[in-house]
């Protein structure tokens, strides 16, 4: 069996799934839920609760503040306490939705059984609308509203929906497990995706070192029977399920400098987003919750816990036992992209898929030495940038050469940094060359 | 003996008839150069830092003689005294600037904003700010990685060990602005010298609320507005949480500094220490007779 991977670039750091065997896990509802209005990409949702109001799970608590923008829903029945500024994750000052939870009460037309819906609605309009009013979000990472990837701008056509289940991230094991346990719903909601596009074909893409997943979902569509879905197993590689590089791996396609997969015939979707999908659009039940990955060498209680969004990572921390004594760092997603948390008091988001334990001995960083000119992180680039060159021009503050030589197309994987022999600190350099170019950008396209 | 007359007659026939066409070609395609343009620069300090809006101090040159006056261009390194040595070469009028100098807003030391995480990346300010909001409770405050430091080329930037924020050396400082660019917080402010070097500041940038702010940080502006209410020249307003002194309107009398609960307002180079309690007993006399004329 020939196995797919992206043309360029890329490493092969060790996968380190030590929590895989860990089965989802529903985490108790917290004493008190803090959710933000700003959990995707786009303009920040306009609370339409007010303080003193009841409020039950599933019930619009906040409304998208413009066209690429997500409905928020209350995660937990109980009274709006408070709609005030709150640090997040960074420690950055957003408004935040406190709700005091009493009891755990759905709102009317929310199916919480768990009998499999397999019909798919005919329309595809109405998909997207359910997904929209779903305030269903990219929960791979980026959180980008999904009925916006789903509605197409005219003029391009969608040839294939590609569901990434690589995980390519070491440590997280929340996709696969949500592949193991909720298979059925997951190949429901990317017939969805499927119909929603139009009927065109479907690609689940699994990285081959989860082959309980590969198995059981391939037979899962044998089972139901969809036409044209099917499971492309992928190599062992990250940065594979980056959405660029997973067309490039599954579909051969290159996406060109800042344009969108659609441009190339692709729509992404994450395992996690097809989940939200089939529960959104089959069981009218909106985002309220995801799965979290919690693990780390040095954190013996790991677990795949399914976690209501705005529930603050204190609790789920102290829920398994609390911070081990020798963990000096707490990371939110996995270890190569992740960001290092600065405030346990914030709440999780739609998009925090993992929390990670780090060791002194696995985050001291080695001192920085000259640039030995090896060209490791010109080749692990999977975007084919020259990341010794960028992190010069950058430190030079040359943002005309950064722009030049595409430090906006930089994906932030870490590759580069993962690849030096010579410890610089190159990912962090380019991020401030991208900032400003992407800035320049802006200011262009505003002229 | 030939051979040797002859290379020598060749070697400077040659010679002369290269001359000859390299004086024409000088001639035909000569750039005619305003030679102002060099006077210009060479009255300039010729520090490059670029705190003029130019590229260097030739592209002031140039851009100065260019100019129908000299409103927009102006030397903050070499202050008045080159401005003027420039304005009498174009024979233009230059108005006289006040000296600035560079100011920190920020005493966020290390008793006062304890740290709440450790941050063990890259040194950098703007990669920190990059990536959250710092160290301590504080988001607005210094970070403490000194890119103002490595931005300084005068040398008058330096990170103080004990408090863990730059000091500007005000005789070093040229105001050239490179620091004010290169703090991706915003921190520090080109403000006028003042008389003899006195100036009164607001050493806070922080505009979250009073409790939040002064959570974090025991020296903070609270925005309580107690400084605004006291100064009688209109000096200092209170927007976002954070006061602000109008250094154009400050008559340097201190009585804001007095008032301030938490400490957040700075006054420099005065000659005596600060009489706290002599100066609320005036505020107080005076609002007192204030109140009096009132009633009557």
């Amino acid at each position: 069996m020939s196995k797919h991977t992206f043309s360029i670039g890329g490493v092969h750091p060790h996968d380190n799934k030590i929590s895989r065997e860990c089965a989802l896990q529903q985490l108790p509802i917290a004493p008190a839920v803090y959710i933000g209005v700003s959990q995707h990409i786009g303009a920040p949702s306009v609370p339409c609760v007010a303080v003193g109001d009841k409020v039950k799970v599933g019930q619009v608590i906040a409304e998208p503040g413009g066209f690429v923008g997500a409905f928020i829903h209350s995660s937990v029945s109980g009274t709006v306490k408070s709609i005030a500024p709150r640090a997040d994750l960074a420690g950055r000052s957003t408004t935040h939705i406190e709700i005091a939870v009493e009891g755990d009460e759905w709102l009317e037309g929310i199916d919480t059984s768990d009998t499999l819906v397999t019909a798919i609605p005919e329309d595809a309009k109405t998909i997207v609308e359910k997904i929209r009013l779903g305030g269903v979000v990219g929960l791979g990472g980026a959180t980008f509203p999904t009925h916006v990837k789903l509605s197409p701008p005219p003029g391009s056509k969608c040839e294939r929906v590609i569901i990434n289940g690589c995980e390519c991230e070491p440590y997280l094991t929340s996709d696969f497990r949500t592949l193991l346990e909720k298979g059925e719903q997951v190949v429901v909601g990317a017939a969805l995706l499927q119909k929603a596009m139009g009927g065109v074909p479907c690609t689940i893409a699994i990285e081959e070192n989860k082959p309980e997943a590969i198995a059981h979902i391939r037979e899962v569509i044998a089972k139901l029977g969809y036409k044209d879905l099917d499971v492309m197993v992928m190599k062992m590689m990250y940065p594979q399920g980056g959405e660029k590089q997973l067309i490039d791996a599954v579909m051969h396609r290159q996406v060109g400098s800042g344009a969108l997969p659609i441009s190339v015939g692709a729509v992404v979707q994450n395992v996690a987003t097809a989940l939200a999908v089939y529960e959104a659009v089959q069981k009218n039940k909106p985002i309220i919750d995801n799965s979290v990955t919690v693990t780390g060498e040095c954190f013996p209680k790991q677990a795949n816990l399914i976690v209501r969004v705005g529930t603050p990572l204190q609790y789920i921390i102290d829920y398994l036992g609390g911070i081990p004594a020798d963990a000096v760092k707490i990371i939110s997603g996995g270890p190569m992209m992740g960001r290092a948390v600065a405030n346990l008091q914030a709440a999780t988001v739609k998009g925090t898929g993992a929390l990670l334990f780090l060791t002194e001995k696995q985050t001291r960083r080695a001192p920085e030495t000259n640039c030995i000119r090896c060209g490791k992180c010109a080749d692990a680039c999977p975007m084919g940038l020259e990341p010794f060159l960028l992190n010069k021009l950058s430190k030079a503050a040359d943002w005309e050469a950064c722009e030049a030589n595409a430090a906006q197309d930089c994906i932030e994987c870490g590759c580069c940094l993962y690849s030096c022999p010579a410890h610089i600190p190159l990912l962090d350099n380019i991020r401030v060359g991208k900032g400003f170019v992407l800035s320049a950008i802006r200011a262009r396209a505003k002229k | 003996m030939n051979v040797l007359i002859w290379t020598i007659a060749v070697v400077t026939v040659l010679g002369l008839v290269l001359a000859l066409v390299l004086y024409l070609v000088a001639q035909r395609f000569k750039v005619e150069e305003d030679p102002r343009i060099d006077e210009v620069e060479k009255a300039m300090p010729g520090a490059n830092c670029g705190g003029c809006g130019f590229a260097g101090c030739r592209a002031f040159a140039e851009a100065a003689v260019k100019a129908p006056n000299l409103d927009n261009n102006y030397c903050p390194v070499g202050g008045n005294d080159t401005m003027a040595k420039v304005a009498a070469i174009l024979g233009y009028e230059v108005k006289a600037k006040a000296p600035m100098v560079a100011v920190v807003r920020c005493n966020g030391n290390c008793e006062a904003r304890p740290k709440v995480n450790e941050y063990d990346g890259y040194a950098s300010c703007y990669v920190k700010s990059l990536l959250y909001t710092g160290d301590t409770g504080c988001s607005f405050g210094c970070l403490g990685c000194g890119d103002c430091v490595n931005a300084c080329q005068f040398g008058a930037l330096s990170m103080d060990p004990v408090t863990g924020l730059p000091v500007v050396d005000q005789e070093k400082c040229t105001a050239c602005g490179a620091c004010v660019k290169a703090c991706p917080k915003r921190i520090i402010e080109l403000r006028p010298k003042g008389p003899r070097g006195m100036r009164m500041y607001v050493s806070c940038v922080n505009k979250d609320k009073g409790p939040v702010a002064k959570k974090a940080c025991a020296n903070a502006c609270i925005g309580c507005g107690i400084c605004a209410k006291t100064c009688t020249h209109e000096a200092i307003t209170v927007e976002g949480n954070v006061a602000y002194i109008d250094p154009a309107k400050c008559k340097l009398c201190r009585e804001c500094e007095a008032m301030c609960p938490t400490g957040a307002i700075h006054g420099v180079n005065f000659p005596k220490p600060l009489d706290k309690e002599a100066i609320k007993e005036r505020i107080k006399i005076r609002q007192q007779k204030a109140k009096e004329a009132a009633n009557v």
